[in-house]
């Protein structure tokens, strides 16, 4: 089957790509692009290790083929921090000790950064309703929140 | 996956033209590509319908119902103030389903035509009653069937949905119930090539809006398919019920709508011996399949809660799942 052009935006930046319409975006931007942060967790749309946003909106790169992001932009963790910046999400991780193996850890933080655009004082229910769709097999959760609900304080210019 | 190729119309009839014996539709593909990556779909073209115009929309009509465009996804329809407020049970039951990522992603029309779950399976030719069983029909079904996996179309089969399509033969509109009737040969009765556009919900509907509820049971209230489910919905006359709707969800082939209950409840009035009862009718009928006695009680309860907290009134704010979802957004769902 013949492979299709692609022109997305990654991050902000315009990217060409061939790809066969079995691959993946999760696979695009792995294999492809050389964008590695997005992990394969399940490929089934379980775990979020894959979450990018699609023209802003939180998906599952495991479930969007490669060929639907043609004309789209395409966000993902390394578009996270700014330069050499971290992303108050990503210092509140480090301080709150909210990552072990770090697997898990991108897709948290692109879809707690989708929450917190979309929810900028959000209840700790709300923080565990919006992540439920990002499994961690090591933290149990609850630094994870902390971190989010920290962060959230911070972009809101309160003292956590 | 097996090869295929890939086409973008940008028009609904180019879309039909370009159906073929052997494509499928492509809507957020969260049903379609996890069942190709398993083997169990192989079409031979895909056609994305991402890129067609007019199917985005959420019309609030004037006569009190609702019609929702096939591309909208399931977050941005329960997110609708508008929509939640005549249909809450519908916004409820959409925010019961997946994950956030999920809801983004899934559209109206394929969260209504996803394949039940032994669809990932039963082509590797494994016996349905090895393993795990919770998904196995206990009601409509002669043998081991999985259940029609749907949330949202549990509310809709209740509220006598309606699905607009066009294929090759033109327009036409089919129920909901209809529609999801499965036989032996077919999963739906949709046709060959025959495309949804739009879903209608009836003005009747949104009379029940003050007392309306899905109540989802699950392993994991954080995000899981649902063990057993219920939409209940009541219209009051007075201290009566002057009419009212339950369907079950999680429990048979298609959304179970419960006409002899519904029936047994008009005129009576909302007490615990009622509920029960109608909880019982609705029941009659069920058989277990292997070890599934379990959810013929548990859907038993489910109903009857359902029914209860229907009764009570729905919420000023949705969701109202306990102890979850989203309060922020909610404050614009005030209703009733
Ligand atoms: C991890 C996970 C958890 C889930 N949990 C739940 C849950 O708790 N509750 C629940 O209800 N659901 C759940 N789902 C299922 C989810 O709701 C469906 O996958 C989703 O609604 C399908 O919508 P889609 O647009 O992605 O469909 P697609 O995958 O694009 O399509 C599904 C089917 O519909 C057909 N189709 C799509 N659009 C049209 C159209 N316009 N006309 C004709 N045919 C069309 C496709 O050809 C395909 O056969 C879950 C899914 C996943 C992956
Ligand atoms: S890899 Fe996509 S959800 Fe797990
Ligand atoms: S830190 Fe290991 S999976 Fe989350």
């Amino acid at each position: 089957m013949s492979k299709i052009h692609v022109t997305t935006t990654v991050n902000g930046d315009e990217v060409e790509f061939l790809a066969d319409p079995r691959e993946t975006l999760l696979d695009c931007l792995r294999d492809k692009l050389g964008m590695t942060g997005s992990k394969e967790g399940c490929g089934t749309g379980d775990c979020g290790a894959c979450s990018v946003t699609l023209d802003g909106t939180l998906v599952c790169s495991c479930l969007v083929l490669g060929v639907e992001a043609d004309g789209k932009q395409v966000g993902t963790i390394e578009g996270v921090a700014e330069g050499g910046v971290l992303h108050p999400l990503q210092k509140k991780f480090i301080e709150h000790a909210a990552l072990q193996c770090g697997f898990c850890t991108p897709g948290i933080l692109v879809a707690a950064k989708a929450l917190l655009e979309q929810n900028p004082n959000p209840t700790e229910t709300e923080v565990r309703y919006w992540l439920a769709g990002n499994l961690c097999r090591c933290t149990g959760y609850d630094k994870i929140v902390r971190a989010v609900m920290d962060a959230a304080a911070d972009l809101r210019g309160e003292a956590a | 996956m097996i090869p295929f190729a890939f086409l973008q119309p940008t028009s609904v009839d180019d879309a039909l033209a370009a159906w073929t014996p052997g494509a499928a539709w492509l809507g957020g593909g969260t049903n379609l590509v996890d069942l190709m990556k398993t083997g169990g779909g192989q079409p031979s073209l895909l056609i994305d319908l991402s890129r067609l115009p007019g199917l985005r929309d959420i019309e609030m009509s004037d006569d009190g119902g609702a019609r929702v465009g096939a591309l909208v996804s399931n977050a941005d329809l329960a997110d609708h103030p508008a929509f939640a407020a005549r249909f809450p049970m519908v916004a409820e039951a959409l925010l019961a389903g997946a994950s956030g990522q999920i809801r983004n992603a899934a559209t109206v029309a394929g969260n209504i035509l996803q394949y039940p779950r032994d669809a990932f399976f039963k082509h590797l030719g494994e016996d349905p009653l090895d393993g795990d069983t919770t998904s196995l029909s206990i009601l409509g079904a002669n043998g081991p069937v999985a259940v029609h996996p749907s949330d949202f179309c549990v509310p809709l089969a209740a509220l006598d949905a309606v699905v607009e399509v066009q294929g090759p033969n033109g327009p036409r509109d089919i129920a909901l119930a209809d529609l999801l009737a499965p036989t032996a040969d077919t999963r739906t009765a949709l046709a060959p090539g025959e495309l949804v556009l739009a879903l209608r919900l009836p003005a009747e509907g949104a009379t029940f809006a003050g007392h309306a509820r899905y109540l989802k049971v699950r392993d994991r209230t954080s995000f899981a398919f649902a063990l057993t489910s219920a939409a209940a919905a009541l219209r009051f006359d007075g201290p009566r019920i002057a009419e009212a709707r339950l369907a079950l969800g999680a429990v048979a082939p298609t959304p179970w709508r419960v006409a002899e209950a519904e029936a047994l409840m008009a005129g009576q009035a909302p007490d615990a011996d009622l509920f029960e009862r109608a909880a019982q009718t609705a029941l009659s009928g069920a058989v277990a399949i292997g070890d599934t006695g379990w959810k013929i009680e548990l859907a038993r309860r489910t109903a009857i809660r359902a029914l209860t907290l229907a009764a009570a009134h729905t919420p000023a704010r949705l969701p109202a799942l306990p102890g979850s979802p989203f309060a922020a957004q909610a404050k614009d769902h005030a209703h009733a």
